[in-house]
C-alpha cells in the first residue's frame, strides 16, 4: 500500500514526460515532413 | 508545412529577407532534396532553402530584391520544373490536425492510465484504496475531458445554435453528464465511477476525427502540389524603359508587361509590340496554341509560348476574365454545402431518441420507487452505452479505408461527403478536350518516317518547349529512339528548330503552307525533301470501355463541350453517346442546372477552367490531374494518370462504402439493441460499459477494413 504512493506518482509522471515529449515534436515541426525524414538520412555532407 | 523553421543566419544579410514557397512536383528521392538544398544555397540572394518531401515543395529564404522569375530559374538550372505558390505560411488544415493529435495524444495518456486504476478497482479493490483510485481518476480525467473534449463541445454547440442537431451533441451531453455523475459519486463514496467510460470514448473518437483530418490533409497536399498559380506577378516596363517586377496585386490597367517566353500573364491586356503563341488550354481546352499578334486582346493566366510579347494591361485582379469564372463557381459551389452528410442524417434520428430514453429510464425508476440517486446513475449509464462511439466510428473509418485504397490507384479525395456524394450519381457528363481526350497533341504519322529521321527529330524537339515539341520527344522517347547528333540546334522564335546533321540542314518547324485551320503540323525538313508531320488529340486509350462501364452500373453518360460539334462527331459515334457541342462554361452550367432540376444526380468530369462553373455545380465532380487549378480546387476528386478507368472505379467504390457505412450503422444499433436493456435494468457497471464499448468499435472498424480491395 505504501508502495503505491510512490509507484503511482512516478508512472503518472513518467506518462507526462512522454506526452511532453510528444508535444515538443509536434511544435517543432517534425511530423510535418515525414517523408522527407526518411530520405534525409541518405544525403550526404558535403 | 510552411511553418518550418529554417536556420537562422540573417545576421551578416542587412537587407530584408522573406519567404516563397514552390511547389517541386518532380522531386522524389533524397538526391533531390540534397541538390535543390545545396544547390539553392550556394546560389546568391537565398539564404536557405528546406524541402518538403511529403508536399512536394520548397521553402525558400530570401533577398526581398529577389523576384520570383529569378528563383524559378535558379531552380531550373538544377534541373527541377517548379511553380510558385501564393500564400505560404496559412496552412489552416494542418493546424487544426496538429490540435486534434495533441488532444488524441492527451486522451490517449489519460485513459491508458485511468484504465490501469479502473483494473485494480474492478479486480477488487475497497474502501479507502478505491475511494483513492477514484479520485486518481478524477484528477486525470478532468482536465483531459476539459482539453480533449474541445473538438466536440464546440462542434455541438455550433450546431445548438442554429437550432440543428448532429453526431457531436449526443457525445457531449454523454461525456459531460458521465464526468459529472462520476464526480458527484467519487465525492460521496459511491462503489462505481465513469471516468474510465468518458476518456476511451473521446480517445476513440478522436482516434477517428485525426485520421479522416490527415487523409483529407494528404488529398490536398497531392492537389497543392500540382496546383500553379496563374502569376504572381510581371515584369514592368517604366516610362524611363527600365523594367522592375510587380506583383500581380498591384498591377494597375495602362501598365506595360514584359512577357518573356514561358512566363504565364498576370492580367488581361492588349498586344502591342511582339508576336508569339499563346497557350490559353486553361479557358477554352483547345490544346493549340492561339497567334497573337499587335493588338491582340489576351487573357491573364495564359501561357506564352514561343516570343516576347509586349502587353498593356486592361483589367487586373478582380476584373479579369479569370476572376469572373471564379465568382461564377463560387456561387455554383453554394448548393453542394447544402448536401447534408449521413452521418449527420442519422444524428438526427438518433439524438432525440437517445435522449428520450435516457429520459424515460429515469422517469420509469423515479417511478418505481428508486431515490433520485439511482435513478439518474441508470440514465446516465444508458447515455454511456447508447453514445455513438460506434456510430461516431462507422462513417469515417469506413471513408478513410476506401480513399485509402482511392488513392493507392491515383485517385485522390478531398473529404468524405464527395465519396457519400459520389454514390448517388446516376448520370455523368463529360468534357471533351482534356477529359475523353489526352488535351495534348500526340503525333500521329510518325511510323512513316526512317530510323534516322526519328532520331533527328528527337535531337532538334527535345531543345525546345514548344507543346509539338515535347509532344514529338515524348513520343519517340517512348517508342525508344535515341538522338542523333545534330549540331548547331538553335530555336528561332516563332519560326522552329534548326541543325545540322553532317553535312544536312534539318529542321522542324511551321508548315510553310497552311493544310488545316484546325489540324496541328510541323514540317521536317532535311536537305531539300520535307515531310508533314500531323498531330492529333487522342482519345483517353480506356475512354471508350470507360464510358460503356458507366452505362452498365445504369449510369446515363452524355458528352458537353465548348468545341465545335464537328469536332464532336467522331467521338460520340465511338463511345455512343449525345455529344452537344459550343458550350460556353455559363451554357455548362445551364445545363448541369437544367438536368439537376428534371431529378438527376449529376456527377461532372471536366478539367478546363471553363468546366469550373459546372464542376461546382454538379452533385459531385472529378477531374484530371492535368485539370487547370481552379477546376481541380473544383473537383471532389482528382485523379492522376493517361486513363479514365478511374471515374468508373471511384463511383463504384463509392457506392461500396456507402454500403459498408449502412451495415455500420446497423451493427452499431444491433449492440444499442443488446446493451440499451442491461443499461435500463440497471446492471451495467463500468466493466460491462468499458468491455462493450471496446467491441462495438473494433467490429466496426473491423467491418471498415474489409473496403481495402474496394478500388479494383
Amino acid at each position: 500500500m505504501t508502495g503505491l504512493t510512490m509507484l503511482i506518482p512516478i508512472a503518472l509522471l513518467l506518462g507526462l514526460v512522454g506526452l511532453a515529449a510528444f508535444f515538443w515534436a509536434l511544435g517543432s515541426g517534425q511530423f510535418d515532413d515525414s517523408d522527407g525524414a526518411a530520405a534525409r538520412i541518405l544525403i550526404e555532407d558535403e | 508545412m510552411a511553418t518550418q523553421p529554417l536556420p537562422s543566419i540573417d545576421m551578416e544579410e542587412p537587407q530584408a529577407v522573406t519567404t516563397s514557397l514552390f511547389a517541386l512536383p518532380g522531386i522524389h528521392c533524397a538526391g533531390c532534396i540534397g541538390k535543390i538544398e545545396n544547390g539553392l544555397s550556394h546560389v546568391p540572394g537565398i539564404v536557405a532553402a528546406r524541402v518538403n518531401l511529403s508536399a512536394k515543395r520548397v521553402s525558400i529564404q530570401h533577398d526581398a530584391m529577389m523576384a520570383p522569375p529569378d528563383i524559378r530559374s535558379a531552380i531550373s538550372t538544377l534541373g527541377f520544373e517548379s511553380e510558385p505558390l501564393a500564400d505560404p505560411g496559412i496552412d489552416v488544415a494542418a493546424a487544426e490536425n496538429r490540435a486534434l493529435l495533441r488532444a488524441l495524444a492527451v486522451a490517449g495518456f489519460a485513459a491508458m492510465n485511468i484504465m490501469l486504476l479502473s483494473v485494480s478497482i474492478w479486480s477488487g479493490a475497497e474502501g479507502g484504496t478505491r475511494q483513492m483510485f477514484h479520485w486518481l481518476s478524477a484528477l486525470i480525467a478532468l482536465p483531459t475531458v476539459a482539453y480533449a473534449g474541445q473538438p466536440f463541445f464546440r462542434s455541438a454547440w455550433a450546431a445548438l445554435r442554429q437550432g440543428r442537431t448532429n453526431m457531436d451533441v449526443p457525445i457531449s451531453i454523454g461525456v459531460a453528464l458521465t464526468t459529472g455523475m462520476s464526480l458527484y459519486e467519487t465525492i460521496t463514496g459511491g462503489h462505481h465511477a465513469w471516468f474510465d467510460g468518458a476518456v476511451m470514448l473521446l480517445f476513440f473518437l478522436l482516434a477517428g476525427r485525426v485520421l479522416d483530418s490527415m487523409m483529407r490533409g494528404r488529398a490536398r497536399a497531392g492537389v497543392a502540389a500540382l496546383l500553379k498559380q496563374t502569376a504572381p506577378g510581371a515584369m514592368i516596363l517604366d516610362k524611363a524603359g527600365h523594367s522592375h517586377w510587380v506583383a500581380a496585386a498591384q498591377l494597375q490597367p495602362g501598365m506595360e508587361m514584359l512577357v518573356a517566353a514561358g512566363e504565364r500573364l498576370a492580367a488581361d491586356g492588349r498586344v502591342v509590340a511582339g508576336e508569339s503563341g499563346l497557350d490559353i488550354a486553361f479557358l477554352t481546352g483547345e490544346s493549340a496554341p492561339v497567334r497573337v499578334r499587335a493588338g491582340d486582346m489576351v487573357q491573364a493566366g495564359a501561357l506564352n509560348i514561343d516570343g516576347p510579347v509586349h502587353v498593356v494591361v486592361t483589367a487586373a485582379g478582380a476584373d479579369t476574365v479569370i476572376a469572373d469564372i471564379a465568382r461564377l463557381m463560387e456561387q455554383a459551389g453554394q448548393g453542394r454545402s447544402r448536401y447534408v452528410q449521413l452521418a449527420d442524417r442519422a444524428a438526427r434520428l438518433y439524438a432525440p431518441c437517445v435522449h428520450l430514453l435516457a429520459a424515460l429510464s429515469f422517469a420509469g425508476w423515479m417511478i418505481a420507487g428508486a431515490g433520485v440517486h439511482q435513478a439518474l446513475l441508470i440514465a446516465v449509464a444508458v447515455l454511456l452505452i447508447t453514445c455513438p462511439c460506434a456510430l461516431g466510428l462507422a462513417v469515417p473509418a469506413a471513408q478513410i479505408v476506401a480513399c485509402g485504397a482511392l488513392m493507392k490507384r491515383g485517385v485522390l479525395v478531398k473529404d468524405g461527403s464527395a465519396l457519400e456524394r459520389l454514390a448517388q450519381v446516376d448520370e455523368a457528363v463529360f468534357d471533351k478536350t482534356g477529359t475523353l481526350t489526352l488535351g495534348r497533341p500526340v503525333p500521329r504519322d510518325l511510323d512513316a518516317l526512317s530510323s534516322e529521321d526519328r532520331a533527328i527529330i528527337l535531337a532538334l524537339a527535345r531543345g525546345s518547349r514548344h507543346p509539338l515539341s515535347v509532344a514529338l520527344r515524348t513520343a519517340l522517347e517512348m517508342q525508344g529512339v535515341s538522338a542523333a547528333m545534330v549540331e548547331d540546334v538553335r530555336e528561332v522564335a516563332g519560326e522552329g528548330m534548326s541543325g545540322r546533321f553532317g553535312a544536312e540542314v534539318v529542321t522542324l518547324g511551321r508548315p510553310s503552307s497552311l493544310i488545316s485551320l484546325f489540324d496541328l503540323a510541323t514540317e521536317y525538313r532535311r536537305g531539300d525533301q520535307s515531310i508533314l508531320l500531323r498531330f492529333a488529340d487522342a482519345l483517353r486509350p480506356d475512354a471508350v470501355d470507360t464510358l460503356a462501364t458507366l452505362r452498365n452500373m445504369e449510369i446515363t453518360t452524355l458528352i458537353a463541350s465548348g468545341d465545335r460539334p464537328e469536332a464532336l462527331a467522331d467521338i460520340a459515334r465511338l463511345t455512343g453517346t449525345t455529344a452537344i457541342g459550343h458550350l460556353r462554361p455559363a451554357d455548362k452550367l445551364a445545363l448541369i442546372e437544367r438536368l439537376k432540376s428534371s431529378g438527376h444526380r449529376i456527377v461532372m468530369v471536366g478539367d478546363g477552367l471553363n468546366d469550373g462553373p459546372a464542376l461546382a455545380a454538379g452533385h459531385a465532380s472529378m477531374a484530371p490531374a492535368s485539370a487547370s487549378d481552379a477546376s481541380q480546387l473544383a473537383a471532389d476528386a482528382v485523379f492522376l494518370g493517361d486513363r479514365l478507368a478511374p471515374v468508373a472505379m471511384t463511383v463504384r467504390a463509392a457506392r461500396r462504402t456507402v454500403a459498408v457505412v449502412k451495415q455500420n450503422f446497423a451493427l452499431a444499433i444491433g449492440y444499442n439493441v443488446l446493451a440499451v436493456p442491461l443499461a435500463i435494468a440497471g446492471h451495467v457497471t463500468p466493466l460491462v460499459a468499458a468491455v462493450a464499448m471496446s467491441t462495438s468499435s473494433l467490429i466496426v472498424i473491423a467491418n471498415a477494413l474489409r473496403l481495402k480491395g474496394a478500388a479494383k
